[in-house]
C-alpha cells in the first residue's frame, strides 16, 4: 500500500517541476552568479527571475526587499539580531511563548546577555490578548517578532494589525511566516511589516533556502559580513539551484492558493470530522475558526503520542506529535502547555498536516486506521477503564519522580 | 524517528503481559512529571515463598516506555520478590538490547515501579528518591539533576571536572555549553557576598567626607578604577570578577561576572563595594548594575 505523507508542516516533497527546474544548476549552469562570464551571466539571470517569483508571492514591492538566506531558521534569527544591533538604544523584544525554537531560543539567549524579552501569553485557543500587547509597545522595545500561524496548532495570528501598532510606535515588526506563506494569501506592500521569515522547504522547495523580506528603508545590520552578494546583506556565494527552486515552487504556491482554501481545507475538514467521530475523548486544539487549512490538531486523551505515531507509521501513514517523547528533549510541546492543555491530552497530540498533493482516498484510509490504534493503546493505558471502555473511574494517581 | 533496536519494536507492537491482572495481591503506580509517562505495575506473588507468579503492566507512554514495561515483566516472573529488587534499569535496558540514552528514564521507571509494587507488599511505604532533570550529556545519558548533586556534593567548579567525576561531556564534546551552564546556575546559587575588607588601621586618619582635596575628573576616574581593580581579587577568589562600563556623575556603572552574575547576594556584594568607594573617594556615589545604564539612557 501507498505510503501517506500527513506531516507536511515538518517539511514538504519537492515538486518535480521545481526538481526539473533546478537540475540544470547543478550542470550546464554551474557558474557563479557574480562573475563576469556567460556561465555566471546565466545563472545571475535565472537568480533575478526566481527573486521576482517570490516577490509575486508575498505580494512584495519591491524585488530588492527579498533576501535569500539558508532557511527560516536563519531568516528569523537575521531579523531580531538585525533590530538590535541597528538600535541599539532599544533593549527589549516582544514575541509570544508558542513561537518556533528559532525565534525562543534565540530569545534565551538573549535575555542571558541582558536584554528584555516579554512573550504574549495565549488563550485555551492559542489567542494572544490584544490589550496586553499594544500595553509593552513602547520606545524602548527594538521589535516584535510574531508568527504568522502556528507550525504545531496552525492558529493564525493577527500580525497584519499587530504590525500597524507597532509601526503607530516606531517599533519594527518581524513575522515567521514559514507555516504561512503559500497556504494563505499574503500581500505585504498592503502591510506595515517590516521583516518575514520564509522556509522553502515547507512549500515543496529544497531545504536549506529560505528568504528574508525586509521592507525597503528598514534599519537593518547583516548577521554575517562577506562579500556584494544580496547586496552584502546576506553575503556568500548564492546557492543558486535552490535558488532557482524557491523561485519555482513559489510560482506554484502562487497558482494553487485557491486550491489550498478550498480542496485541502476539504480534506482537512473531511479527516478531522471523521476521526471525532468515531474517537471519544478526543478534541481539536487551536483557534478553529482561524489556522491554516491544511492542519489538524487532535488531542487523544490518555494515550501517548510517540506510540500513536509508531502504529500509525506501521500503517504507512506519517504525522507528527507534540508528544515529550518524540521531541528528545522530554518537555512535552511548549505549544499545547501555553493553551494550558491537559498533560494526559497534550502528550497525546497528533498534528495531521495536509498539503495539495493529498488525496480523498489517503483520507479516507487514515479515518480507518486512527480508532483502532487509539483503542488499542488505551486498553493498555492505566489511566482507561478496558472493561467499561471509559476513563477510569479511579484516577490514576502515581507517585511522581 | 529514534533508532530503536528490534527487541524494543517488538516488545512495543506486541506487549507481553499488558492490562490488568486477575488476582494481583501488590501494585506499584509510578510516573515522571517530566516526560508525563505513567505506569502500573501488578504483581501476584505467592505468599509462603514470595515468588512472582506472575505480573503485567499498564502504561502511559511512548514506544519505549511500553517496551520497558513489557521486558520488566518477563524479567521478573519467577522471581522472589529478593531476587526481583536487585533488577536494575540496567537489566531493563540491556534485555531491550539498549535504549537510546533520551530513552533511559523509560527504564528507570520501571525499577521504581517495581519497587513501589514490592513495597506495596510489604505494606511499606515507598519514597521515591530519584530526582530527573534535562538530559544533558546524551552520549553518557546523564541529565541535569546528577550533575547538580555531584557538583553540590564535590564542590566541583570547573567543566573539566564534571567530566571527570560524572563522565558527562566527555565523548562528543557538543554539551560543554549546557554543562557550564549548570556549573554557572549553581555557582550564582552559591556566591557568598564577599565580604569586604575594611583598609587596615591607616597610618593618617581618614578625612571626614568633603575634606578630602578635590579631585579633577581624571582622577577621580582613576581613583575609581584604582578602588574597583582592588576589589577584584576578592571576587575573583569567589568566581566572580567586576568591571567598570560607565560612570556617569555620582552613578558608577559595573558589570559583576561570573559566580556573581545573578546571584542572590549581588546586591549586597555592590553594597559593600559602594561603601568602600565613598569611603575613599571621600563623596556620596552610587554603585549600579550596568543593565540599568541601559534603562537611565
Ligand atoms: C514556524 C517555523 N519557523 C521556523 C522554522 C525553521 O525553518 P528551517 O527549518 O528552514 O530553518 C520552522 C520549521 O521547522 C517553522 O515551522
Amino acid at each position: 500500500m501507498n505510503p501517506i505523507y500527513f506531516d507536511n508542516n515538518a517539511t514538504t516533497a519537492c515538486d518535480p517541476a521545481v526538481v526539473e527546474a533546478m537540475l540544470p544548476f547543478f550542470t550546464e549552469q554551474f557558474g557563479n552568479a557574480s562573475s563576469i562570464h556567460s556561465f555566471g551571466n546565466q545563472v545571475g539571470l535565472a537568480i533575478k527571475a526566481a527573486r521576482s517569483q517570490i516577490q509575486q508571492l508575498l505580494g512584495a514591492e519591491h524585488d530588492s526587499e527579498i533576501i535569500f538566506t539558508a532557511g527560516g531558521t536563519e531568516s528569523d534569527n537575521t531579523a531580531i539580531l538585525s533590530a538590535l544591533k541597528a538600535q541599539p538604544e532599544r533593549n527589549q523584544i516582544i514575541t509570544t511563548v508558542v513561537e518556533h525554537h528559532a525565534i525562543l531560543t534565540l530569545c534565551e539567549q538573549l535575555e542571558k546577555d541582558g536584554y528584555v524579552v516579554h512573550k504574549l501569553r495565549v488563550d485555551k485557543r492559542g489567542r494572544i490578548d490584544m490589550d496586553e500587547y499594544k500595553a509593552l509597545l513602547s520606545d524602548r522595545v527594538a521589535i516584535v517578532s510574531a508568527m504568522w500561524a502556528n507550525n504545531e496548532s496552525g492558529t493564525i495570528f493577527p500580525v497584519e494589525e499587530m504590525a500597524e501598532y507597532a509601526n503607530a510606535m516606531g517599533v519594527q515588526f518581524h513575522t515567521d511566516a514559514v507555516q504561512a506563506v503559500g497556504k494563505i494569501p499574503i500581500d505585504l506592500k498592503r502591510t506595515k511589516i517590516d521583516m518575514l521569515s520564509v522556509s522553502g522547504h515547507k512549500l515543496h522547495a529544497p531545504k536549506g533556502i529560505g528568504v528574508l523580506y525586509l521592507r525597503r528603508g528598514t534599519r537593518y545590520r547583516p548577521l554575517m559580513r562577506g562579500g556584494q552578494q544580496e547586496r552584502g546583506r546576506r553575503p556568500g556565494t548564492e546557492n543558486a539551484p535552490a535558488i532557482i527552486g524557491l523561485g519555482k515552487a513559489s510560482e506554484l504556491a502562487l497558482a494553487h492558493i485557491d486550491i489550498e482554501n478550498s480542496d485541502v481545507r476539504y480534506l482537512r475538514d473531511k479527516l478531522e470530522r471523521g476521526i471525532l467521530a468515531q474517537v471519544p475523548n478526543a478534541f481539536p486544539t487551536g483557534d478553529l475558526s482561524c489556522r491554516l487549512p491544511n492542519t489538524s490538531s487532535i488531542a487523544f486523551e490518555y494515550v501517548e503520542g510517540e506510540a500513536i505515531l509508531l502504529l500509525l507509521n506501521k500503517l504507512g501513514i506519517a504525522a507528527s506529535s507534540g508528544s515529550a517523547c518524540t521531541s528528545g528533549s522530554l518537555e512535552p510541546s511548549h505549544v499545547m502547555r501555553a493553551m494550558g492543555i491537559p498533560y494526559t491530552a497534550a502528550h497525546g497530540t497528533i498534528r495531521f498536516s495536509l498539503s495539495r498533493y493529498n488525496t480523498l482516498e489517503e483520507v479516507e484510509r487514515v479515518i480507518t486506521a486512527v480508532p483502532p490504534i487509539i483503542a488499542q493503546l488505551r486498553q493498555i493505558s492505566p489511566y482507561w477503564n478496558p472493561v467499561k471502555n471509559c476513563p477510569a473511574d479511579q484516577a490514576f494517581a502515581p507517585a511522581y519522580a | 524517528m529514534w533508532d530503536y533496536t528490534e527487541k524494543v519494536k517488538e516488545h512495543f507492537f506486541n506487549p507481553r503481559n499488558a492490562g490488568p491482572l486477575e488476582g494481583a495481591n501488590a501494585s506499584g503506580d509510578v510516573g515522571s512529571i517530566q516526560c508525563g509517562d505513567a505506569l502500573r505495575l501488578m504483581l501476584k506473588v505467592e505468599p509462603e515463598t514470595e515468588i512472582i507468579l506472575d505480573a503485567s503492566f499498564q502504561t502511559f507512554g511512548c514506544g519505549s516506555a511500553i517496551a520497558s514495561s513489557s521486558a520488566l515483566t518477563e524479567i521478573i516472573k519467577g522471581m522472589t520478590l529478593d531476587e526481583a529488587l536487585k533488577v536494575s534499569n540496567q537489566n531493563i535496558a540491556d534485555f531491550l538490547d539498549g535504549l537510546p540514552p533520551e530513552k533511559m528514564h523509560c527504564s528507570v521507571m520501571g525499577r521504581e515501579a517495581l519497587q513501589a509494587a514490592i513495597a506495596n507488599y510489604r505494606g511499606e511505604e515507598w519514597v521515591d528518591d530519584h530526582e530527573e532533570g534535562e538530559l544533558i550529556c546524551k552520549c553518557y545519558a546523564i541529565d541535569s539533576a546528577l550533575i547538580e548533586s555531584v557538583v553540590r556534593e564535590n564542590k566541583l567548579t570547573t567543566l573539566e571536572q564534571v567530566t571527570h567525576y560524572t563522565k558527562a561531556g566527555g565523548a562528543c564534546a557538543s554539551c560543554h555549553e549546557k554543562i557550564e551552564g549548570v556549573l554557572e546556575k549553581i555557582l550564582a546559587s552559591q556566591c557568598e557576598a564577599p565580604a569586604i575588607s575594611k583598609p587596615a588601621e591607616e597610618a593618617v586618619a581618614p578625612l571626614a567626607a568633603g575634606e578630602k582635596p578635590k579631585l579633577t575628573n581624571i582622577q577621580r576616574m582613576r581613583k575609581i578604577e584604582e578602588i574597583i581593580e582592588s576589589v577584584r581579587p576578592m571576587l575573583q577568589r569567589d568566581h566572580g570578577d567586576i568591571e567598570i562600563v560607565d560612570i556617569v556623575g555620582k552613578n558608577i556603572y559595573v558589570n559583576l561576572k561570573g559566580a556573581c552574575m545573578g546571584c542572590a547576594l549581588e546586591a549586597a556584594t555592590l553594597g559593600s563595594i559602594q561603601q568602600k568607594l565613598f569611603e575613599e573617594l571621600g563623596e556620596y556615589v552610587r554603585l549600579l548594575p550596568a543593565s540599568q545604564l541601559e534603562m537611565a539612557r
